[in-house]
Formats: structure tokens, C-alpha cells, sequence
């Protein structure tokens, strides 16, 4: 039931999505069904253009992110390296799409770090060069920078696989036959593992086609992906943009479907040829550069990150920044005392729409995951908001609310949020609960102990530290969604999110690291809270530290 | 031939198993005791499959060579565990070729061949395509027996191979195993709680006690 309901937004959305696709917006006067939006869209200039980054684009990140977090698996399975990468886990992910790319705009740009540091030695220049080094026309930046951020989230739904399936023994079985390290996991544990996260890589696939914000900040422009080319019209608030926005919607439907028929076909062909490799039996036992390397690969890219949020921060106080110096001339607080008023406002909406929608979220997320474990209920509608593109349902979902007589605002927007925040509450939270051990439950129960009781002072009591970590997680999605606050809030309702767009888009570097640092930091904060809280509630209670996946 | 020499697992300062002496081709060594007195690491350490926290001392030779410190996959160990631990992901002739060195068969034909006959050794031949996931108990004991005998081991190591199957299938898939073993001339090191898994290999007995708090250390 409560999957159900988590769907019936997206239904409604792509519903409310098809009838002006076809023409039909009686709320305006327009009746009876037409293919012209459709004939204006495939009229519309550069749009196979458009199409085919956005496939491209869509295909090439995940099949990267993909990549990278199985030689990252592979190099670090039974080694120390993998508790390391699991600490770091929780802050990566808990960064916002939006301060990714602009954190990637910060090391990379014609003006950016990295060209800084090597300026004007050893690259020779003295001013900064005049090539598309982001927003290039292929995607080329967008594609690493989506990766770079999709890497993370993989990599954590890797590592849930991974409990789930009896990896130790079998990878133990294969490396007693011969097998190199990383050969022995590829061969042994990565099929399984990749079998059990294949719906949060769709997500991941749907997103990457259809993502608007990164693209808005470092994708190609003249002509943009198509996700960024629907938010526009639809925005341009004219018949003719919802007409052709709502056909494109519909269009961007469709290709992420074809995508997932492509991605399916691929994922064939690979595990054919995995199987090949396999029965060919080649033991790879000398890997020990390989791995280096990835895991190198890996803690250089890391650092990366760390150093462009630090990037970011210095950013919002930098004063004069000529090109090859590394560090600005001068810094002050001038951009935080003038927009401290406005940006505490939006501090605080955000902070409003983050735990309203996860505390009314959060509920729901429990329901769904006992009912899971009780059998019977299968977790995977929730993943349903996830892989149907954003800019699919939203408008028509948007459309609808209006119909409905909800008027766009702060209420309408936690709606929508909750809508993203379940999905990921369920991911975040469905495998601990399955792990802690029913018999704890039965005991009390043979104490005498009644079902709310047990579930309140066993279960939930518990899962406080689970909990707390999912509602951060949970937070930390709600602070970087941008398209549902965007387009349910009509514009008028301000995270720190849309602002870090708006200023990314607007060229206000200043302004861009001043919203970018408050995205960073407030799930910062969630995930502290979340560690430090159980860590103080239990601290005379080992038996309630926190059970480590990869451990 | 297999040989300890003065070979022992200490977990936080205390021993938990030490072993001396050799163990012959085609003969077996059984180590038993009841569970949690530290067979079972006995069995990993001297596989390689042992880390921190536990503490590997003394040596362990295959021959004349000492594999105390080599990682797992250089060892030449065969490992079979209660649980047959086949590859979900192949056919069960396919996890046999998987295991097959390429010393051995390096064509994909080849390859097959010399894992049908390991299969026709357990009387599996007939099943080589099935899914493994649809096999019984016995005939999933039978197939890891094949796939490990596949790798052309040095040694087998045995945790506790047949405890999950019935009494009568036990009786007969024990004697597949170390018929087998000795054909291989493999030194046989078994970790079991049963008695009758140790006479019906007519093993050398060594008998592990938990220790108690402080002893060996």
C-alpha cells in the first residue's frame, strides 16, 4: 500500500504530463487531442543534437560510474582500504549535485585551480586559455563530473550488495584456486553484487540523461542536453512552452526507456564476455600495480573533492583572484555581510523543507521496510520516482497540484520532496533493519512484552543509529534536490540549492560559493548529528557501535 | 606431503592451536574438537585466509616448500567448506573449468574436457550444464569436490565438508572424497566434530581443547 502510494505522485505526474503533450489543456481553453506540440518539438532547432547528448551523456556517466566503482571494489575487497572508503562514504554522498559541478567548475574551468597551480610553470600560460574546458559541446565535463559524483552513491549500493550476498567465501574459494586478488572478486562477487544493485544503476542511468542542475552549470549549451532544454520551456511560461515542454517530457520518457532497453543489451554482451573470460581461466595473479593504481586513482579523486569544497568556501571571501595566482590577493566577508539577511531566509526554508519532508517521511520508510521483512512486500516501487526522469512527472505533477487548488509554496514543495526523500530512506535503511537479529524481538515478546512495546523498546530502540543515519541521508537528498523545488515551487520558494544555480548560471563566483558552502554544510552537520548522537546515547553500550558492511 | 612444524594460530596474546608433525600423501588428519575451540582458523591459516587480529607462527610446508607466508592464491591449497559455495552466476561444468589451471588446458575445448573428466570422477558428468542452484546437497558436495580437485591442489583442506548432509549420503559422499584424494596423492587436513568422519578415513586424531584464559599465551 505505502509502495503504492510512493508511485501514485509519478503516475499522476505522467498523466498530468500526456494531456498537454497531445494538445489538451482545458484549464486554457485547449480541447481535443493533436500531434502538433510533438511536430513543434522535432521542429525545434538542434534537437536531435540535443537528443543525442542527453543519451550519450546519460550512457557514458553511468557506464563510467559503473566502471570505476567495480575496479574500486575489486582493488580494495579484504583490505583495509575498503573500512577507509566506507568512513568517507557518508560526506561524499551527502554532497548536493549542484556543489559537485560547481566544485568540479572550481578545479577545472579555463580559470581553475588546476591550470593555477600549473601556471605559469610548467603550462606557460599567462593568461588563462580560451578552450571550453567545461560546458564543452560534447559533454565531456558533464560526463566526468556526473561520474564523479555517481561514483559514491554506486559504490555505497555496492557495498549493501555486497552484504547481502555470500561474497567472503566464494571470492576465499576462487583466490585457493589461483586467482589475483582482484580477479578472484571480479570473478566471484562482482556478477552477484552487480545483479542486486541494478535498480539504483537504472536511477543512476535515468538521472544522468535527464539531469538538469549540473547541466545547467558546467553542460553544453547551443543546443543543451534535452532535460535542460524541457525546464526551459516549461519555464517560459507561454502556451507554446508548456505545449512543446510537455511533448518533450514525454519524448525524454521515452529515450530513458529506450536507454534502459540499450543498458539492458549492453549488460548481456558484457556478462557473455565475463562468462568467456571465466571459462578461459586466466588467473591474473600479479595485480598488485593494478590495484595500486585504481586505489590511487581513487585517493587522488577524493582529495580532489575535498580540496574544490575547500575551493568553494574560499571562493565566497576571495576578493581580487588575477589568473596564475593560486591563491586570491585578498579576502573579506563582503559578499557574506550582504546577502547574510537573505541568505539566513533561505537557510532557513531549506532547513524547513528538509525535515518536514523527512519527518514525514520517515514513518512510511519504516512501514515499508517491516513489511518488507515480514515478506510479502517488495521494496522495489520505491525506486519508481527515481527512474522515471524528473522532468517527466514534475510538470504534470505541477499541473495537476494546480487543478487540485494547491497553490505553489513552501507546503506543495515538502510534498514533492518527500516524493525523493522515501526512496532513498528505504535504500538507506532496508538492509541494517534486516540484518538486526528477529530473535532480540522474540525474547521480548516471550517476556511478555506486546507487539508495540517490543517494537518501540526493541526494534526501533535499537535502529536509533540507523535511523539517524537515514534521516541524514534523507536531509542531505532533500537539500540538493533542485527540479522539484524549481518547478513545484513555481519559483517562489528558495533553497540553498536553486540559489547556488541561479548564482552558478548567473557567473556570481562569490555568491556561487557562498550557497555552495551552505549546501555543503548542512548535511555535513546531519551526518555529525547522526554519528555523535547514538555515539553519546550508547557510550557505555559496546554492543550498539555501528555494524560496518564491509567489515 | 604436508608438514607443520611447530605451527600455531594465537588470537590476542593466546594460542588457540598448535601443530607439529606431517601428514603423508593420500593420508588424512583429522583435528577435532568442539566448536569454537579454533579448527576452523586452524584451517584458514594455513590456507592464507587469516589476518589481523589472529597471529600465525611457526611453519607450514608443502614438500620442501615453505608456503607460511605466500598470499592464498600462490599456496596450491584446495579449500571445502560445509556450505559447497559454487559460483551461482556458472553451470556446474563451468565452475569446474573456472577452477582448471591454464597450465594444464589453456584451449576453451581442452579446458571443458579436463573438467568433464573431473566431473565424470564424481559421477556429475550428466548433470555439467545443470544450474547449480537446482542440484541436492550431495550432488553440490560432489561438484565442489570436483572444482577443487579441478585447481590440481598440493593439499586439501576439509571445514567440516559433510556436516550438512544425512547420514546415509555422508557415508557415501566421505568416500568419494578420500577415495579421491588418495588417487591424487593429496595430504588431507579435515577439521570435523563427528568421529565417524575420522574412522572412515582411517586419519591420525589430534584433539583440540578450547583453551582456557591465559594458557599458551
Amino acid at each position: 500500500m505505502v509502495a503504492l502510494a510512493a508511485m501514485l505522485p509519478v503516475a499522476a505526474g505522467l498523466v498530468g504530463i500526456l494531456a498537454p503533450a497531445f494538445g489538451h489543456l482545458p484549464a486554457l481553453g485547449h480541447r481535443g487531442v493533436s500531434l502538433a506540440p510533438f511536430a513543434a518539438l522535432f521542429a525545434a532547432p538542434g534537437i536531435a543534437t540535443s537528443v543525442l547528448l542527453s543519451a550519450a551523456t546519460g550512457l557514458a556517466a553511468t557506464a563510467l560510474g559503473v566502471g570505476l566503482t567495480m575496479l574500486l571494489l575489486a582493488a580494495s575487497y579484504g583490505g583495509r582500504s575498503l573500512v577507509v572508503a566506507e568512513r568517507l562514504l557518508a560526506p561524499i554522498l551527502s554532497v548536493p549535485h549542484a556543489a559537485a559541478a560547481a566544485g568540479f567548475v572550481f578545479l577545472f574551468a579555463p580559470t581553475g585551480f588546476v591550470l593555477r597551480l600549473l601556471s605559469p610553470w610548467p603550462s606557460g600560460l599567462e593568461a588563462p586559455p580560451d578552450i571550453a574546458l567545461v560546458g564543452d559541446p560534447y559533454g565531456i565535463a558533464l560526463v566526468l563530473a556526473l561520474a564523479m559524483k555517481e561514483t559514491p552513491f554506486l559504490f555505497m549500493m555496492a557495498l549493501v550488495a555486497l552484504s547481502q550476498v555470500e561474497a567472503a567465501g566464494r571470492v576465499g574459494v576462487a583466490r585457493s584456486l589461483g586467482y589475483g586478488r582482484m580477479a578472484a572478486f571480479l570473478h566471484a562477487a562482482w556478477p552477484l553484487v552487480y545483479r542486486q544493485m541494478r535498480l539504483p544503476v537504472l536511477a543512476v542511468l535515468a538521472f544522468a540523461a535527464s539531469v538538469v542542475d549540473v547541466v545547467m552549470i558546467l553542460g553544453p549549451r547551443q543546443p543543451a542536453p534535452l532535460g535542460g532544454r524541457i525546464v526551459t520551456w516549461l519555464q517560459a511560461a507561454d502556451l507554446d512552452g508548456w505545449f512543446l515542454g510537455s511533448a518533450g517530457a514525454v519524448a525524454m520518457m521515452g529515450l530513458v526507456l529506450l536507454l534502459v532497453g540499450l543498458w539492458r543489451a549492453g549488460e548481456a554482451v558484457a556478462g557473455r564476455a565475463a562468462a568467456r573470460l571465466r571459462l578461459g581461466g586466466r588467473r591474473w595473479r600479479r595485480d598488485r600495480v593494478a590495484r595500486v593504481a585504481v586505489l590511487g586513482f581513487g585517493a587522488v579523486a577524493v582529495a580532489a573533492m575535498a580540496v574544490s569544497f575547500a575551493g568553494l568556501m574560499l571562493q565566497s571571501v576571495a576578493g581580487y583572484w588575477p589568473f596564475p595566482d593560486v591563491l586570491p590577493a585578498t579576502v573579506g566577508l563582503a559578499v557574506w555581510q550582504r546577502r547574510l539577511a537573505m541568505a539566513a531566509a533561505t537557510l532557513g526554508d531549506t532547513l524547513t523543507i528538509a525535515l518536514a519532508a523527512t519527518a514525514a517521511a520517515l514513518p512510511l520508510a519504516v512501514v515499508l521496510v517491516e513489511a518488507a521483512r515480514r515478506g510479502g512486500v517488495s521494496t522495489r516501487l520505491v525506486y519508481v520516482p527515481l527512474i522515471v526522469p524528473q522532468v517527466a512527472f514534475l510538470f504534470g505533477l505541477d499541473v495537476l497540484a494546480i487543478r487540485a487548488g494547491l497553490t505553489p509554496g513552501l507546503g506543495a514543495v515538502i510534498l514533492a520532496h518527500m516524493v525523493f526523500a522515501l526512496p532513498y530512506q528505504v535504500i538507506a535503511l532496508a538492509g541494517p533493519w534486516q540484518a538486526l537479529d528477529p530473535r532480540f524481538e522474540a525474547v521480548a515478546a516471550s517476556l511478555g512484552a506486546g507487539p508495540v512495546r517490543r517494537f518501540v523498546t526493541v526494534r526501533l530502540a535499537m535502529m536509533t543509529a540507523s535511523l539517524l543515519v537515514t534521516a541524514a541521508v534523507s536531509v542531505a537528498v532533500s537539500v540538493g534536490l533542485y527540479l522539484p523545488t524549481q518547478m513545484i515551487g513555481a519559483g517562489r520558494v528558495a533553497t540553498v540549492t536553486t540559489e547556488a544555480v541561479a548564482a552558478a548560471t548567473g557567473g556570481d563566483r562569490r555568491l556561487l560559493g557562498l550557497y555552495a558552502t551552505l549546501q555543503l554544510v548542512i548535511p555535513l552537520l546531519a551526518f555529525a548529528v547522526a554519528r555523535w548522537v547514538p555515539a553519546l546515547l550508547w557510550r557505555r553500550r559496546r554492543g550498539m557501535r555501528p555494524v560496518r558492511w564491509a567489515a | 606431503m604436508l608438514r607443520f612444524d611447530e605451527f600455531a594460530v594465537a588470537l590476542g596474546g593466546r594460542t588457540l592451536v598448535r601443530l607439529d608433525g606431517t601428514v603423508a600423501a593420500g593420508k588424512v588428519l583429522a583435528v577435532m574438537g568442539p566448536s569454537g575451540a579454533g579448527k576452523s582458523s586452524l584451517l584458514k591459516a594455513v590456507a592464507g585466509l587469516i589476518g589481523p587480529p589472529f597471529v600465525v607462527s611457526g611453519r607450514v610446508l608443502v614438500g620442501e616448500e615453505d608456503i607460511t607466508r605466500l598470499p592464498v592464491e600462490a599456496r596450491g591449497v584446495g579449500l571445502m567448506f560445509q556450505d559447497a559455495l559454487l559460483f551461482p552466476h556458472m553451470s556446474v561444468v563451468g565452475n569446474v573449468m573456472f577452477a582448471v589451471p591454464r597450465r594444464v588446458a589453456r584451449s576453451r575445448g581442452a579446458r571443458r574436457e579436463v573438467a568433464m573428466g573431473h566431473l565424470g570422477r564424481v559421477a556429475m558428468a550428466h548433470l555439467a550444464e545443470a544450474d547449480p542452484a537446482t542440484l541436492s546437497g550431495g550432488e553440490r558436495s560432489r561438484v565442489a569436490l570436483a572444482r577443487t580437485l579441478a585447481g590440481a591442489p598440493r593439499v586439501l583442506l576439509l571445514d567440516e565438508p559433510f556436516a550438512a548432509l544425512d547420514q546415509a549420503l555422508k557415508a557415501r559422499t566421505r568416500d568419494i572424497v578420500f577415495r579421491l584424494a588418495a588417487e591424487d596423492g593429496l595430504p588431507v587436513v579435515m577439521v570435523s566434530h563427528d568421529p565417524a568422519d575420522a574412522e572412515a578415513a582411517r586419519a591420525q586424531v589430534v584433539e583440540i581443547r578450547p583453551c582456557q584464559e591465559g594458557e599458551g599465551s
